[in-house]
């Protein structure tokens, strides 16, 4: 039995742990004594909401995880993995690293790309993409510009560095996330199906390996440095921002695919939160196994730690193997070609026991499942937020419509949300790999698979206006919307992961909102048939000014069988027909005209047909994989008059959309303004050759989807009926220069 | 053609250039591992673009110093071609096996885009597909582009029409405004005195299928091609 | 035992953006005595030995081969006994 220490000194130490008297007491039954110090810390983390999922489970419980194609389903694993056909895979996952941005932008939000990464080459996939959903306070105030340029160059660092392109992803800019920014990273590997690599430890005997960088006292934060005269850590000036490495990270990641064809692994953990403590619970809670491992072993870059710390330590770049017995001399070779630690720091045992030594002493011992999946489960209270009939009660109807639409078309497209993010993406290496169909710019991030004819399509989304002002409507639209942008490319949606960043849960009405934008979101999941294959959850964004606006990011993955028919989001050549596919109301409430004309976030958000948005997608794949479609865009922000811009915006030539007759299209009922910058779902632009017209029209009759000719595409001047005629080159102008006239030409 | 890849830690272009060069070119290519010491017989020896050694100390500082380079450098010494794309470039500057060095870009920034290049000296091995003058559209991707060198060696490279790329506008002028990192005269790519080593910060292995979106990169295969059949 | 501190600079007539960005950023924030910033890289180096003058002749070794690169930078080295 580890060496026990007073029992009123632990119970004080487990609260300062976040752990509650109930729990405390759990544990003590749980061990059958009470906890050695060690012990508490590695409760303390791996019951924290962010590995246990304490709180959100019972909602997450409600999202859909199951799919035919699925290989490895939420939760499970380190990341979701879908066959994708022809012997392959693919493993993706979003994750945030909100509060560490917060706090130190650019390491922040490169350990962000460095622990997602990790996610993705445990299951044995190679990464080939990364994407990120950016939030940040109004670009006007100097902390908002210093975040940005923090967090780009980080995660710039990061990619450019271990070679995986970012294609992609969002950027917006709102007053609630003043102080409070949102990294979401996500990452996609590919994979041989037969290769998939599980972090699951098994086989009695079989022997556990550390490997990549050492150990350090990073991230050590906030529970531990309460607890810092107990451990007798020495050091005063802990750093708690963990640095990234992205070169070391490379060369763990080509050792560990070289790995798998050797056949001398059995399984393999990232150490994220929670480093060894998490690896090594969860491993052996996956196998029905037991572990001993000696903290002594585990290699160090700094003197004087304690078992505590090396135990909770959250050091980049570090991964837990577990080899096939006999085999050791392959591990230690593949590893010191790419000039790494590869430590055998314990076993694989029989029982269930994770037992933790410090040399020769016992220092930790606990069942592994009991740490890794029996924290307790909670049922927060909940309750409808009092804002919400407030906002909601708000007609926009009763605002004044525009008398200079062209010069509502330019604020919007100057706006920095909506504006061109070239100034980002020109920061990331979104070429190499040399697999980038898509650059940046596109609805959704094209990519294709060497050796074969598919491409796979992502794309990030979420709407947090719409999520403050009806949370359900909210997450049901994210993920329509993402889902729209991959069938826009001509991707069929195969699965999602999402990132759920919300404020204090222990707040009522947060966890309201929280409770209704998932349910929306199973709603559209059920409808569309993607399941949702993991992500994580984020709690507790919140600044002074109070929380952010639920924003659950979701990360939509779409797979095209023959990446030759995919679909661009611009115009392509003059003399094309635009349609208007899709029916338009007087959706005004929460729309980013009325936040950017009027100053206004308030009213009932567009609602969602899932049905008739269905409909839309089928047409589109159809219309798609019949070569009838040359360009197609989602409506989204600014409605159909910035989509029309946008769609004129292709690096390779400047095209105007020609609508002189479009009034002829607007319903009577709908005002000009709704009309023309409105945010009805389930709309889309498409053009079609001249000779296809006819077809594509007869197509969405058969599909039922309402459509419209609009006009043509041409060049020089944007002319949308009597309301707006404006040179594409000054629109192109003030969407391209919005962002580097703000935080500073690069 | 046979070709060799080296591949030191951090390379990150090294399949970019295998796969333009096996299955785009349909010629034999093979990796070299840094801390090999002898090269596999070939006719072009391709350093890739990457992060070797995460770039610390300085780009292509380090690597200079692995195993293969005294190889690579013996290659080249006979006569045989070596090109040096991005961090390659780089590594042949810190190695001497092209005169200058990299600064940083006067932007501080990362850059990647495509940019358009003009074929300077469509004489070499490297580019006798080219026409002089031509404009090209080929993507860079790098935080250190900003070529330098003093004054003699710059007109030592004038003199020798050892400038092989320099970064213009689409219609050709090799203005400021279109030097996207500070590099001095707007160099993008140089060769040696011999003619046999190239070094240039664009990717040509980055354009050379439609699918990505140029196929101006290729034509530096296809020119070696012919030269070394 | 002995400590060499070396410090990498880039030759003066190579611009250095970085220290002109510092130089604007000073003056942004009103430190208008600044005249010039010029950034540098700074090694502490532990040697083993105790001839102090042939430890500075490798330290300039060292500097020649690998920590300068004599196109752009140069620099100054000192070194002292530690305990």
């Amino acid at each position: 039995m580890p060496e026990m220490t007073d029992t009123q000194l632990t119970r004080d130490i487990a609260r300062s742990h976040g752990l509650t008297p109930e729990e405390y007491e759990h544990i003590k039954k749980i061990l059958g004594r009470d906890p050695t110090v060690p012990e508490i810390g590695m409760f303390g983390v791996m019951w924290s909401e962010h590995c246990s999922y304490k709180c959100s489970r019972p909602v997450l419980k409600l999202l859909p995880r199951e799919g035919a194609k699925v290989l490895v389903k939420a939760g499970e694993e380190n990341a979701g993995v879908i066959d994708i056909g022809d012997g392959l895979a693919i493993a993706f996952k979003i994750e945030s690293h909100n509060h560490p941005s917060a706090v130190e932008p650019f390491q922040g939000a490169a350990t962000g790309v460095g622990g997602i990464l990790r996610d993705i080459f445990t299951m044995g996939a190679r990464p080939v993409l990364l994407m990120n959903s950016l939030r940040f306070g109004n670009l006007e105030s100097p902390v908002a510009r210093r975040l940005l340029r923090g967090v780009v160059a980080g995660i710039a660092h990061y990619g450019n560095c271990i070679g995986v392109p970012t294609v992609g992803g969002e950027v917006y800019f709102d007053e609630s996330y003043e102080g409070n920014p949102l990294v979401n990273a996500m990452c996609l590997g590919i994979l041989r199906s037969k290769e998939l690599v599980k972090g699951i430890a098994k086989g009695t005997g079989n022997p556990v390996f550390y490997v990549g960088s050492a150990t350090g006292r990073d991230g050590l934060g906030g529970a531990s440095f309460a607890s810092r005269e107990i451990t007798e850590a020495s050091n005063q000036d802990r750093p708690s921002v963990q640095v990234g490495d992205p070169f070391l990270e490379k060369l763990l990641l080509e050792a560990c695919l070289e790995m798998i064809p050797t056949g001398a692994m059995v399984g393999l953990q990232d150490m994220g939160a929670a480093g060894f403590t998490c690896s090594t619970c969860e491993t052996a809670a996956r196998g029905l196994a037991g572990m001993t491992v000696d903290v002594a072993r585990v290699p160090r870059r700094e003197t004087g730690m304690t078992p505590y710390e090396v135990l909770l330590s959250e050091s980049q770049e570090r991964m837990l193997l577990i080899a096939e017995k006999g085999k050791e001399d392959v591990i230690e070779k593949v590893f010191s070609k790419w000039d790494l630690h590869a430590e055998k720091v314990g076993e694989v045992t029989e029982g269930n026991l994770l037992k933790v030594y410090d040399g020769e002493k016992l220092v930790a011992e606990i069942p592994a499942k009991a740490l890794a999946d029996e924290s307790p489960v909670y049922v927060c209270a909940e309750k409808e937020p009092a804002y919400l009939k407030e906002v909601q009660s708000f007609d926009p109807l009763s605002l004044p419509e525009p008398k200079d639409c062209g010069e509502v078309l330019k604020r919007l497209l100057d706006h920095p949300s909506i504006a061109s993010k070239e100034w980002v993406y020109r920061q990331y290496d979104h070429m190499v790999r040399t697999d980038t169909v898509f650059l940046p710019g596109h609805d959704a991030a094209l990519i294709r698979i060497k050796g074969s004819k598919k491409g796979v399509a992502v794309s990030t989304d979420c709407n947090s206006v719409y999520c403050y002002l009806d949370p359900y409507e909210g997450g049901k639209i994210a993920v329509a919307e993402a889902a729209r942008n991959v069938v826009a490319t001509g991707g069929v949606p195969v699965g999602l992961t999402n990132c759920l960043n919300f404020g204090n849960p222990m707040d009522p009405e947060i966890f309201w909102q929280f409770r209704r934008c998932v349910e929306g979101m199973r709603d559209a999941c059920l409808a569309m048939n993607v399941p949702v294959t993991g992500g994580n959850v984020s709690f507790y964004n919140e600044s002074p000014q109070g929380a952010i606006y639920p924003t659950p990011t979701i990360g939509m993955v779409g797979v095209l069988d023959d990446v030759d028919l995919r679909v661009p989001s611009f115009f392509q050549k003059e003399g094309d027909v635009i349609f208007l596919v899709g029916e338009t109301g007087n959706d005004l409430g929460g729309t980013h005209y009325l936040a950017v004309c009027h100053g206004v976030k308030k009213g009932i958000p567009p609602r969602l047909d899932l049905e008739k948005e269905k409909k839309l997608y089928d047409l589109i794949l159809k219309a798609g994989r019949d070569r009838l479609l040359v360009s197609c865009h989602d409506l989204s922000e600014g409605g159909l008059a910035v989509a029309l811009a946008e769609c004129g915006f292709s690096r390779e030539k400047l095209l105007a959309a020609h609508c002189p007759e479009l009034e002829k299209v607007k319903p009577d009922a709908v005002r000009t303004d709704a009309f023309l910058f409105g945010e009805t779902q389930t709309r889309m632009v498409v053009t079609v050759e001249k000779e296809s017209a006819e077809a594509f029209r007869k197509l969405a009759g058969e599909n039922g989807v309402l459509c419209a000719e609009i006009g043509a595409v041409g060049a020089g001047k944007l002319k949308l009926g009597k309301w707006i005629e404006a040179s594409m080159k000054e629109l192109h102008a003030e969407w391209r220069e919005a962002l580097p006239k703000r935080v500073g030409v690069i | 053609m046979k070709c060799s890849v080296v591949v030191f830690p951090g390379s990150n272009c090294d399949s970019d250039c295998f796969h333009s060069i096996r299955d785009v070119m349909s010629q034999p290519v093979e990796y070299v591992w840094h801390k090999e010491t002898t090269l596999p017989p070939c006719d072009l020896v391709i350093l890739p673009g990457g992060f070797s050694y995460g770039d610390y100390l300085r780009t292509g500082g380090i690597a200079r110093f692995s195993p293969v380079m005294r190889e690579v450098a013996r290659h080249a010494k006979t006569g045989r071609a070596v090109i040096g794309i991005c961090n390659g470039f780089q590594i042949l500057l810190e190695s001497g096996l092209l005169p200058g060095a990299m600064l940083r870009n006067r932007s501080l920034s990362f850059r990647c885009e495509y940019v358009s290049l003009r074929v300077e000296n469509s004489g070499t091995m490297f580019t006798k597909n080219f026409k002089k003058g031509e404009v090209v559209k080929i993507p860079i991707a790098h935080g250190e582009g900003n070529y330098f060198c003093d004054e003699k060696t710059l007109a030592g490279l004038l003199a020798g029409n050892q400038v092989v790329f320099r970064y213009v506008t689409p219609n050709g002028a090799a203005l400021d405004s279109a030097n996207p990192n500070g590099s001095a005269d707007n160099i993008a790519g140089i060769i040696n005195g011999k003619g046999n080593v190239l070094g240039m910060m664009p990717h040509p292995e980055r354009a050379a299928e439609t699918i990505l979106g140029s196929q101006d990169g290729k034509k530096i295969w296809e020119s070696l091609l012919e030269c070394l059949k | 035992m002995h400590e060499a501190k070396v410090v990498v600079t880039l030759k003066k007539s190579v611009s250095d953006p970085q220290g002109k960005a510092i130089l604007n950023a000073l003056h942004s924030l009103t430190f208008n005595e600044v005249q010039e910033v010029r950034t540098g890289k700074y090694f502490e180096i532990r040697l083993a030995g105790e001839d102090k003058d042939l430890l500075e002749g490798k330290v300039r070794q060292m500097c020649d081969q690998l920590l300068a690169n004599p196109v752009i930078e140069e620099y100054s080295c000192s070194i002292e006994a530690k305990g």
